[in-house]
């Protein structure tokens, strides 16, 4: 197949079926994801092609899809879970938090745990509350786990298969409101490691980093600066745990500006950490404090008012200003 | 953090005439989510270019003393595609795993285990157990509750399709189920639904239009559970059978007879929450009644993927008793429901009720059931309406007339207009209002980040109310 345009989900259904036809101990488990093929119909057509014993539709207990994801791990699967909404991973952050994070340091990295979660996250689809939350510094928080997200077809496909072969818990947030984006998907390639930053627009003046929904969103900030005669540079940073830090560095010493942008609340945020750490690397280098945009620190609001909430061009166009205002 | 204020200029976002962030979410919208109910496009200027600012001078002057130039990663192994040796096992992988066990089919219930009052052909029957003796009025008042929650559904399904409503979830099928628990209520007693309890709702006195501000996008909840006992809706599966038997526990403290019901579906009954929620009231012995709706699907998944027992029949190993009731019979649910919250009431403890009807409807209206269920399941269980064969009682036994009928239209028609017109006034929030109500008490980031997104928005040519706000808030922080 080598290249082909497809959209964000399809991307990921195609990533699902490779890795399902590489190895049999891949597995795929969730609700709804057998001939539903799941809300966002991401696993359709896989329970048909690889039956029933490999596309598992669970029980509706998110706790008991990760604890058992875990065990069938411990006994050499690689479970593949599906969370139907950001909103309901909560009931699994035990099991999440407590044992598949530390479980391969209890053990004194005699186990491995190489579970991946699949988490449909944050707004600007028009959902009711729960379908819309960004949760990933809640997680990228918990040591143990790793976090990524990806922002494009290309990455979606790639990013899941390296996620499937690593040996440590994955976390893996799909930008929901761009599932349906198409984009080209190199099955051949040789993708470059899962935790590095790609530089998705070169630019001088200032760089905007993000990752997962909000690349795309500050691809067109920059579009939008470039005609008003500002230079941004668009980090995707493919990973929020690890955090490719040398890749935010090498734009900051460049730019001497830095904007993070993501859907999560600000408030405790990885904007805050990417903050505190640039600002140690690049003290000399930055002509502004380091700004981000991001949600507030108030519950998801309802759909008639998340395009208040979640930055948008407007916002992080503000940002900029002010910034570049120093 | 008031630069934004400094200039007032306009918003650049009309440049993107697809919006950069809403413009993809019908597309994108999930079977199972909404597609964001059409909202009015706000009105954005057209820019003015704004000159950029100018890059500033370096406000630090000292180069970085001692710069360490990016370590070069080690490239790491990269991802192999296909080992030889994985396409092996895969093909291993197309056979029945070895040791792949067979699956049991079906609950192992028999009919015998069924309470029923009313035959699906609109007979009495009796039962050993539960026995209700209505007048002809209150049978004229079920049938009246069970058809007007019906018509103000199918309203609801009307405006979602119209783009008026983000999602609804439809209740048909299950009327006889809710309507006949929520009228065994009293009025002390207190409801915690799921999101799908709108004839419980109606029940309780909840006025239908509520309900729609959750669905439309405006609210996330919409009306004050105390006013009618009846809590907010629950969309995270299972978690208020805790805060149900919490409620029964605080009621027993108090020495009151008020009661607790605690809704759930069949896909619930999987949930740790719920089986904590058994054993927390089993042991505090709290006067709840556990009524699960087993409509047999949990969206694609049939009960079959939760239980293997009927899910009555869990009860008894909690040590509580549990029945398993014709949902689609509003006299036996009627029945079983008001004797479960008498033995609440009464000190006996908790019950599980489990009524066994049918999700006549999709999940929601974002759901396409053709994919995973067949029509002619559909079918068998419309002989089993529940509205139909009341009617059939009704009618057979003169207990109603061609006017009572006629009358009853009338009203749903009435209650059907009422929705729509509440509907298209509903007016969206004050996007102020995401700062509102997030404490009891208040907390200063919340302040701080209100008056910087009054400042904000404030700033845009277009935006003179929200100047006024800016200086409210502001005023506000503490
Ligand atoms: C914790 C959690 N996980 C998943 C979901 C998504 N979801 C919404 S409804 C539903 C099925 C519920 O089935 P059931 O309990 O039988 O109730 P019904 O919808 O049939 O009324 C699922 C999986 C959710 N809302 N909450
Ligand atoms: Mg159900």
């Amino acid at each position: 197949m080598a290249v082909e345009k497809m959209a964000l989900a399809k991307a990921i259904t195609a990533s699902l079926r490779t890795a399902m036809e590489d190895d049999a101990k891949v597995l795929v488990i969730g609700e709804d994801v057998g001939k539903l093929g799941g809300v966002f119909r991401v696993t359709d057509g896989l329970q048909k092609d690889f039956g029933e014993d490999r596309v598992i539709d669970s029980p509706l207990a998110e706790s008991g899809i990760v604890g058992t994801a875990i065990g069938l791990a411990l006994r050499g699967y690689r479970p593949v879970v599906e969370i139907q909404f950001d909103g309901f991973v909560f009931p699994a952050y035990d099991q999440i938090v407590t044992q598949l994070a530390k479980m391969h340091a209890r053990a004194l990295g005699t186990v491995k745990l190489p579970v991946v979660i699949r988490i449909p996250y944050g707004g600007g689809i028009g959902a009711v509350e729960h379908h819309s939350e960004s949760p990933e510094a809640l997680f990228a928080h918990v040591a143990g786990l790793k976090c990524v997200s990806p922002s494009t077809p290309g990455d979606a496909y790639w990013m899941l298969q390296q996620a499937i072969h690593s040996d440590d818990p994955v976390i893996f947030f799909e930008p929901k409101r761009r599932y349906w984006d198409k984009g080209e998907v190199n099955t051949s390639a040789i993708p470059g490691p899962l935790h590095e930053a790609r530089v998705a627009r070169e630019g001088t003046d200032l760089t905007l980093a993000a990752y997962g929904p909000m690349v795309k969103t500050c691809l067109e900030v920059a579009a939008a600066a470039a005609e008003e005669g500002t230079s941004l540079e668009v980090l995707d940073l493919r990973s929020m745990s690890p955090i490719d830090f040398d890749a935010v560095q090498r734009s900051v010493e460049k730019t001497g500006r830095l904007v993070v942008v993501h859907e999560a609340p600000v408030f405790y945020g990885s904007g805050g950490e990417i903050a505190a750490r640039i600002t140690e690397r690049c003290f000399y280098h930055l002509e502004a404090p380091v700004l981000r945009v991001g949600g507030f620190h108030a519950p998801y609001p309802p759909a008639r008012l998340e395009e208040e909430y979640l930055p948008n061009l407007d916002r992080v166009l503000d940002a900029v200003d002010r910034a570049l205002a120093y | 953090m008031t630069e934004s204020t400094a200039a007032r200029h306009p918003r650049r976002s009309s440049k993107r005439t697809s919006g950069s962030d809403g413009g993809s979410a019908a597309a994108t919208a999930a079977p199972e989510t909404p597609g964001a109910p059409a909202k009015k496009a706000a009105a954005r200027k057209t820019p003015a270019k704004k000159a950029p600012a100018k890059k500033a001078a370096a406000k630090k002057t000292a180069a970085p003393a001692k710069k360490t130039a990016p370590a070069k990663k080690a490239k790491p192994a990269r991802t192999a595609k296909t080992a030889k040796a994985a396409a092996k096992t895969a093909e291993a992988a197309g056979k029945a795993p070895v040791g792949s066990r067979p699956l049991p089919q079906g609950d192992g219930a028999d009919a015998s285990e069924l309470v029923q009052l009313l035959t699906p052909e609109g007979e009495r029957v009796e039962h050993p157990e539960y026995a209700v003796d209505p007048s002809p009025e209150e049978l004229r008042a079920l049938y009246r509750d069970m058809v007007l929650t019906r018509r103000f559904d199918a309203e609801a399904v009307t405006l979602q399709r119209q783009g008026e409503l983000g999602l609804w979830p439809s209740l048909l099928g299950q009327e006889a189920a809710q309507v006949g628990s929520g009228r065994a209520t009293r009025e002390d007693d207190y409801v915690f639904p799921t999101y799908r309890e709108h004839g419980v709702a109606w029940c309780r006195g909840v006025d239908p239009t509520l309900l729609l501000g959750m669905f439309r996008g405006v609210n996330n909840g919409g009306w004050d559970p105390n006013s009618n006992n009846f809590q907010l809706y629950t969309i995270v599966i299972g978690s208020q059978t805790l805060h149900a038997t919490g409620y029964a526990m605080g009621v027993a403290k108090d020495g009151a007879d008020s009661a607790v019901v605690a809704y759930f579906g069949d896909g619930a009954s999987s949930q740790g929450d719920v089986a904590e929620a058994f054993t927390f009231a089993a042991v505090y012995n709290a006067p709840v009644v556990f009524f699960c709706q087993n409509n047999q699907w949990a969206i694609s998944e049939p009960t079959e993927r939760q239980t293997r027992v009927p899910l009555y029949r869990r009860a008894a190993g909690y040590g509580f008793p549990g029945v398993r009731v014709d949902g689609n019979d509003v006299l036996a649910v009627l029945a079983v429901t008001r004797k479960a919250l008498e033995h609440a009431r009464s000190g006996q403890g908790p019950m599980l009720i489990e009524a066994y009807t049918y999700r006549m409807g999709a999940h929601t209206t974002s759901d396409d059931p053709t994919r995973y269920r067949r029509d002619d399941e559909r079918a068998a269980w419309e002989a089993k309406d529940p509205i139909l064969r009341l009617r059939t009682l009704l009618e057979r036994e003169n207990l109603a007339d061609e006017a009572y009928f006629a009358g009853l239209d009338e009203e749903s028609d009435a209650l059907a207009k009422r929705v729509r017109e509440s509907i298209r006034t509903m007016a969206d929030p004050d996007p102020m209002a995401i700062f509102e109500n997030i404490y009891a008490d208040g907390h200063s980031v919340v302040d701080e980040e209100r008056t910087q997104y009054a400042a904000y928005q404030a700033s845009f040519a277009d935006s003179a109310d929200f100047a006024d706000e800016a200086g409210a808030a502001a005023g506000k922080g503490h």
